[in-house]
């Protein structure tokens, strides 16, 4: 049985620090607003759901205990509606849709929500803890070290300058600026609203279209201090050592933005289309996540996406259009130069460089821009994927109908 | 009352005092924990006793285990099932937890310093009172010897400071003396120490609590514990990385350390302690914590005790020597000299030049009284001992003179003939090279059987061994002065025979060969680095010998050509140390690059030039491949030098090793490695290593001697 996509919104991302636009509003009101958006353009008789599968990165403390259900009752949906929350780090609203569609294709759901919410400034990234970094035992066993001194090391051991990565940036940021002033996201965008219904944010926060290489030049390295002087560094010799050093050359302005954002897939069979009167936009025709090495972490996505071109039968350049999380400059270089993609042929609205990255949501909210931008573009095949933290990659392909 | 503790009493309150009949200092053994458990339960069935007071009648109140007796045992302890071997761990924590659950108040008070499980009985403790003593230092040192402190130290450590105080005391094993004890609140008061027991006594009756903190309901680990607690996690997080990186997991006892002080704070006290001795028994079985032991605690202390200074000798004292050479290592002789109390003489051509030496004591003294280490008063002293000038004849008075001048032949030739003429009858002459064989030097001077190496290490004030090189004609009574004046520097001995580069040079100059002859081999010199560091060494063997100076290297080879003649085949390495001294002109850091680029601002990184002229191969090996490499040339070298009969004892090249030129320290030096490793094992992976990259992997009769004899260096009965 096949799994279509039958509509998809997201929040705008708001800055993710005490003075963003969206700090104010609680993670389960980012996620059930939504899902309410999501229901209300389409007029959904939610009792057709199974269910609602929400990525959710630090799912503790207001994310804790299972936000998707809570967020479905919240939301208004009919409470026959179940809510279950996932963590795959960075992919799980992608994983989210992923796990619907597999119901979907299995026969055993006729159509569900995938989606995420991350609130990184009210749940900040690693509040949940966990084995991984504190654990000795795990931290020694897995050379744990940070995200962003992964992301310098693929730098170092694949040769992309501080100029390359800025470049990448700047270009980033100019495309997401354009997107917004062509009005590309309004279709799925819903704005955030208070608790009096006032609007408090209706486009992404973090956009800098007048970013240049001068601006972000002088941006000061990330991950040079907890590189050099906490250890970092020398753990990820231990991994590679055939590199003199780690070269930081990630900053503020290369790597995605922390922010607030949450979004939602609408996914069903195709009797759930006839039953329901919507067109179906897409099918999903393959997915796939993988395990790679832990240290560099962030080389996933070309894996990943290996293994769902072979599930799909398809090779890279039967692709029209990719979108890649922009989780860091060098990642993105990395994907390209490994798969041989042009730049005009990924990411071409800008991504979290410019817009940001809500940890849990991000998958559902590129997979929703693909699908967007290749309707725009009359293109028949596109391929969303995430790198993923300890060494992960998940991948979506899917086609337009 | 039992044979090591005496129990007195004073109406209501027992006085427990630690005093063993037989030993000089209290040690933990199975006598000690069985009369400690009796004592316990006589306290706790005597209904007119409130309380104990637990005191030492040693000037230590006590040291913690005996480490003698584990390095003797742990053998036949590892042979048992890993129950048998947790018992045997956990005896001490256990008897320690019946102590503090035993419910009566038992307070300690602390005569003199306390370490490892001596401090882990006082923790266990439900008040301690320590001695207003100078000197007396309380702490858990367990880590440096590749342990845990395992009587609980792990744990109740944390519950009384919280995780991230902890983990200093724990992973440095760094000792507190009285006052920051107290301010940490590891002792609970301070007296004088004729009052410690009296107050120890008031607290009983006047307090008396007799449950531990930990033990009541309402108890939260200062600062939180786990994954959960951010301000735990983050420490944790920083720690893992900073002990992952110094150690290059080479080291078991800080990630163990760790793992303790993550799990065990979640957990009731009791099963806490059990997951301690659990990580205390996963190290034994691991192999390392032996190595150390049995290096830097016995072995380094059989050389501390001068074990080879030949016996009959009476000990000289050394009141006055002389130092000939004033630069850095001349400089750093007589500032430790002046330290321990003798007048030194310190010559140099010039006045200047001899005031500069002393410059350098007063700045390292003045450093110390910085940094707290001694006081004005004794920097003072030091200082005024030591008596710059130019006059040979000043010397005449020394007892020992010590040369430090130019490390060339000629040079040297000419201060030991000059010096010899002016010495008194018994002094003894010593020189400070690093290479030159002493027998040759010893021909300068009249009195052959007077003369000695005495090879320091630079900076001489920080590095503990000195080697000691017996001449083929050095006397028995010149090696005992010799030894006798090293013990008076309070560094650390080891007896060598003679052989151009001694033991330690030669050692160490296996493994900066190796390095770099790697480099025409096409490996990549980043990767020769990281493999080196991988295996433990401080430093790479490039960075090495940037530091040491590549013109260096060349003039010492130059010299022994010119000793040995043609016959002498200098090392494979030297090729490209030529090249890049004499053709390019790069001779080490302080001429601003050798292997490496010294940028005046930032770090060093390796000369991009180097591709150039040895271009890496497409194929790199592994790590563990060049890693294996820089070890087992050095287990070689080590090897011929007991071959040899330059080393005579597997003791001295270990401490030798170790505490000299920074072999790994959880090898615990090339023979207790070669030992942890299999002797068989050795010779099979010598013998491949030789098949792939020449006969310098060749494996040396001794080895092949002792696998078929199925000897090892620390058997009971000795290899050699």
């Amino acid at each position: 049985m096949d799994a279509f996509i039958y509509d998809h919104v997201r929040t705008p991302r708001g800055k993710g620090k005490s003075d963003g636009k969206l700090h104010e509003v609680t993670a389960v009101r980012l996620a059930s607003q939504a899902l309410g958006a999501l229901r209300d353009r389409s007029s959904l008789d939610t009792q057709l759901l199974d269910d609602v599968v929400l990525g959710c990165v630090a799912p503790v403390g207001e994310q804790g205990s299972n936000i998707a259900r809570v967020a479905v009752l919240m939301a208004g949906y009919d409470e026959s509606v179940a809510g279950m929350q996932i963590n795959r780090y960075c992919s799980s609203g992608l994983e989210a849709v992923n796990l619907v569609a597999a119901k979907v294709m299995a026969g055993q759901t006729m159509a569900a929500v995938g989606g995420g919410v991350e609130s990184m400034s009210r749940v900040p990234m690693g509040t949940g803890g966990g084995a991984w970094a504190s654990d000795p035992d795990a931290a020694f066993h897995t050379y744990f070290v940070p995200q962003g001194v992964s992301a310098d090391l693929i730098a170092t051991k694949f040769g992309y300058s501080r100029e390359d990565l800025d470049r990448y940036a700047v270009a980033s940021q100019q495309r997401a600026a354009q997107s917004w002033a062509d009005g590309r996201f309004a279709k799925s965008v819903v704005p955030v609203k208070d608790i009096l219904g006032m609007t408090l944010l209706d486009r992404d926060e973090t956009v800098r279209g007048s970013a240049t290489l001068e601006s972000l030049a002088a941006i000061k390295p990330a991950f040079a201090e907890v590189g050099e002087k906490y250890g970092s560094d020398g753990v990820a010799l231990l991994k590679y050592p055939e590199l003199e050093c780690i070269e930081h050359r990630h900053h503020a302005g290369n790597s995605s933005g922390i922010v607030d954002g949450a979004a939602a897939v609408l996914i069903g069979t195709r009797a759930f289309g006839r039953k329901t009167g919507l067109k179906p936009r897409a099918r999903i025709r393959a997915f796939a996540s993988i395990g790679s090495e832990p240290t560099i972490m962030l080389t996933g996505p070309t894996p990943a996406t290996e293994k769902a071109l072979k599930l799909a039968r398809m090779k890279p350049s039967d692709i029209d259009l990719y979108e890649l999380n922009e989780a860091f400059a060098a990642v993105v270089l990395r994907y390209m130069e490994a798969l041989s993609i042009s730049h005009d042929r990924i990411n071409v609205n800008g991504g979290a460089i410019a817009m940001g990255h809500p940890l849990g949501a991000t998958g559902a909210m590129i997979l929703g821009t693909l699908l967007d931008e290749m309707e725009r573009r009359g293109l028949g095949t596109g391929l969303a994927t995430l790198c993923v933290g300890a060494g992960m990659g998940t991948a979506t392909i899917i086609d337009r109908l | 009352m039992t044979r090591v503790i005496r129990v007195e009493r004073d109406q209501d309150v027992q006085v427990w005092t630690l005093d063993h009949p037989d030993k000089p200092a209290n040690t933990i053994d199975q006598e000690f924990l069985d009369s400690l458990a009796s004592c316990i339960q006589q306290l706790q069935v005597e209904p007119a006793v409130r309380g104990a007071v637990i005191t030492s009648g040693k000037a230590l109140f006590m040291a913690g285990g005996d480490l003698k007796d584990m390095e003797r045992n742990i053998d036949s302890m590892l042979r048992e099932a890993p129950a048998i071997l947790l018992d045997k761990v956990f005896s001490l924590s256990r008897v320690l937890r019946a102590l503090e659950t035993c419910g009566k108040p038992v307070a300690c008070a602390l005569n003199g310093t306390a370490l490892g499980g001596g401090f882990e009985l006082a923790l266990s403790c439900h008040y301690r009172v320590a001695a207003d003593a100078p000197g007396l230092v309380v702490g858990l040192p367990e880590v440096q010897v590749g342990l845990l402190p395992a009587g609980g130290g792990t744990q109740r450590l944390p519950r009384m400071v919280g995780i991230p105080a902890a983990m200093p005391l724990l992973l440095e094993g760094k000792t507190l003396d009285v006052k920051a004890a107290l301010t940490a609140k590891l002792i609970d008061e301070v007296a004088p120490a004729c009052d410690i027991v009296s107050r120890a006594k008031r607290w009983i009756r006047e307090v008396g609590n007799a449950a531990q903190p930990w033990d009541r309901k309402e108890f939260r680990v200062p600062g939180g514990a786990g994954a959960m607690e951010p301000r735990v996690a983050g420490p944790l997080v920083v720690t893992n990385a900073l002990v992952h990186e110094k150690t290059q997991d080479n080291l078991p006892a800080p990630r163990a350390i760790l793992s303790c002080l993550y799990e065990g704070p979640l957990l009731p006290m009791d099963t806490a302690l059990r997951v301690e001795a659990k990580y205390m028994a996963r190290l034994l079985m691991e192999g390392t914590s032996r190595n150390m032991v049995r290096t830097l605690f016995v072995s380094k202390g059989r050389c501390d005790k001068l074990f080879r200074r030949p016996a009959g000798i009476p000990t000289t004292t050394f009141a006055e020597i002389g130092v000939l050479g004033a630069g850095l290592m001349g400089a750093g002789i007589a500032l430790v000299a002046a330290r321990a109390g003798s007048t030194v003489r310190l010559l140099d051509r010039d006045l200047p030049s001899a005031e500069r030496g002393k410059d350098y004591a007063r700045k390292r003294l003045s450093d110390g009284v910085a940094k707290g280490r001694l006081t004005q008063d004794t920097a003072d002293a030091a200082l005024v001992r030591i008596l710059p000038t130019v006059d040979i004849n000043d010397l005449s008075r020394a007892e020992l003179v010590v040369e430090a001048v130019f490390e060339d032949r000629a040079v040297k030739s000419d201060v030991i003939a000059r010096v010899d003429a002016i010495l008194g009858g018994k002094a003894v002459l010593a020189t400070n090279t690093s290479s030159l064989p002493i027998t040759g030097l010893a021909q300068y001077s009249k009195r052959p059987a007077q003369f000695i190496g005495l090879h320091f290490f630079s900076p001489v004030d920080r590095m503990p061994l000195v080697e000691v090189i017996r001449g083929r004609k050095t006397s028995d009574a010149t090696l005992a002065g010799a030894l006798d004046f090293v013990q008076r520097l309070r560094k650390t001995p080891i007896v060598v025979n003679d052989a151009r580069g001694f033991f330690t040079s030669r050692f160490f100059g296996s493994f900066v060969n190796e390095g770099i002859s790697m480099l025409a081999e096409g490996v990549s010199p980043a990767l020769i680095e990281n493999a080196a560091r991988m295996l433990g060494m401080p430093v790479g063997p490039l960075a090495v010998q940037d530091e040491v100076g590549l013109d260096l290297a060349v003039r010492v080879t130059q010299q022994t050509r010119k000793d040995l003649g043609d016959s002498y085949q200098p090392g494979s390495s030297y090729p490209i140390v030529e090249r890049l001294s004499v053709e390019l002109g790069r001779h080490g850091r302080k001429s601003g690059g050798g292997f490496y680029d010294y940028p005046a601002n930032g770090r060093k990184r390796l000369w991009p030039g180097l591709a150039a002229w040895w271009p890496p191969s497409a194929q790199q090996p592994q790590a563990a491949e060049v890693r294996e490499r820089l070890l087992y040339v050095q287990l070689i070298e080590a090897l011929k030098c007991m071959q040899e009969k330059v080393l005579e004892n597997p003791a001295d090249g270990d401490v030798g090793a170790v505490l000299g030129v920074g072999f790994p320290v959880y090898t615990g030096g090339p023979f207790s490695y070669i030992d942890h490793l299999g002797p068989a094992r050795v010779l099979a992976r010598c013998r491949s290593l030789a098949k792939r990259h020449g006969p310098r992997f060749t494996p040396p009769r001794l080895l092949q001697q002792m696998v078929k004899r199925g000897r090892r260096f620390y058997d009971s009965e000795a290899a050699v």
